[in-house]
């Protein structure tokens, strides 16, 4: 169930007192509609989103999302000297 | 997204692997908690780079696979009831209950949906007023907000046909109970998106109260190797921490949002797990200002305990006291196609991700 990689959020629609807000999110080519309201933090376009069971569950810009992955490659290059 | 092809990066790997070796100074057994932990290290094969001292074993954290052989009996009964369309995540399908499945159900002439969201079984009882939609609840904090959240929309305008069959999990305290009784590890590989909802802080009990390295990991390879780095470090410095090595995913104190919106549609309960048996206030209930969307209090539906199939090792599996291939029927007369229990059949299952992806090096 869990979706592991983010998806990219190109579209946002505001949500008014009976909708909640909703994220058109892309994936290699695949769009889906995805609800915001329990995201930690509400996404900009170009942002990142972790998406479960059809809502975003974690906010990411850019940068976030690829944090971890220099952090780990920073470790990497630095055990290698 | 460029980051997906960095972090497979083969130099890196082999860095992080020769760092992982150097780590190793003696046996070590980390339990990766999470289903999606299980088929990623299946998948990429992890287990042939990482140390032979090391072994991962799976954990509970397969929803489909820890519901207990009582709720999928409660499942398909509902199934049966004229009336209603039941609707689920595919996983479920396929899993036996004592006597039929829902696939089995459906085959049966039972209107049984496979949906992607809770959110598509409330659109679907939105559409057709005539018939009763049920969504089977199963899964843990990830899915719980997403459950709540569509309760709290069917609440606000009215939807009357929707309910829900709750069979909701919480995690730490099921981490705890399996702690309790000794079952040999060094560390826990602590679940990615479980943990972006409850936060790593989380599971600090855990580390302090019986000494437990803890280290959230995200999904990718290697990803999960800097974790194993991170639980070695630890076990090493005989220290037991909680390490977040998912930062991008994970904050230490979680989704507030998210946590907001369970605590305000589901109150902590008793219930069973299967393998783990009843574990106190390790499960969730509608509070009873929600109860008409309860299915059970609605259909009179009632969950009896039912023992799981003879000799089937699920049970153990999800303990982390026995590995797929020891089971008797693995890969004989349980297959994916066929499967005997649970963690055969749920995409996340430790069964599932041993059959597709090791049977060839097991």
């Amino acid at each position: 169930m869990c979706l592991a990689v983010p998806m990219e959020v190109v579209e946002i629609k505001d949500g008014d007192e009976l909708t909640s807000p909703i994220a058109l999110v892309e994936l290699g080519g695949i769009r889906r509609e995805i609800r915001l309201d329990i995201v930690d933090r509400l996404p900009h376009i170009g942002d990142y989103v972790i998406v479960h069971a059809g809502f975003a569950v974690h906010s990411l810009t850019k940068d976030e999302a690829e944090e971890s992955i220099s952090l780990i490659r920073r470790m990497a290059d630095g055990w290698r000297e | 997204m460029g980051q997906s092809e960095d972090i497979s990066d083969p130099d890196l790997i082999k860095d992080l692997a020769l760092r992982l070796k150097g780590l190793v100074k003696r046996p070590m057994k980390f339990m990766e908690v999470c289903g999606t932990h299980t088929v990623s290290i299946s998948r990429s094969g992890l287990r042939s780079i990482i140390p032979k001292e090391i072994e991962l074993i799976s954990g509970p954290g397969c929803p489909v696979c820890v519901t207990a052989q009582g709720d999928i009996d409660a499942f398909i009964e509902t199934a049966k009831i004229p009336g209603i369309t039941v609707t689920t995540f595919g996983d479920l399908l396929k899993v036996p209950g004592s006597s039929d499945s829902l696939a089995g159900r459906r085959a049966k002439g039972a209107q049984v949906d496979v949906v992607y969201s809770p959110v598509d079984a409330l659109q679907l009882a939105r559409k057709d007023r005539s018939r009763e939609v049920v969504f089977l609840a199963v899964g843990f904090e990830t899915t719980i907000p997403c459950i709540a959240a569509t309760i709290k929309d069917a609440a606000r305008d009215g939807t009357g046909n929707f309910s829900i069959l709750p069979a909701l999990k919480l995690m730490p305290p099921a981490l705890e109970a399996l702690l309790e009784t000794d079952i040999g590890i060094d560390g826990l590989i602590c679940p990615g998106h479980v943990s972006a909802v409850i936060g790593a802080a989380a599971y600090k009990p855990i580390a302090e109260g019986f000494g437990m390295p803890c280290v959230v990991a995200g999904f990718e390879p290697a990803e999960i190797l800097f974790a194993l780095i991170l639980l070695a470090r630890q076990v090493n410095a005989g220290r037991a921490e909680v390490e977040n090595a998912y930062p991008r995913a994970v904050s230490w104190e979680g989704n507030g949002k998210a946590l907001g919106i369970m605590n305000e549609v589901f109150l902590q309960c008793d219930t069973e797990w299967r393998g783990l048996g009843a574990i106190r206030q390790s499960g969730l209930a509608l509070k009873p200002e929600y109860n008409k969307f309860d299915a059970k209090y609605r259909f009179g539906i009632e969950t009896r305990h039912t023992p799981e199939p003879k000799g089937c090792l699920c049970g153990d599996i999800i303990k982390g006291l026995d590995i797929p291939s020891n089971c008797p029927f693995f890969a004989s007369i349980c297959t994916p196609v066929s499967p005997v229990g649970p963690c055969m059949v749920s995409s996340e299952g430790a069964c599932a991700a041993y059959f597709r992806y090791e049977t060839g090096v097991i």
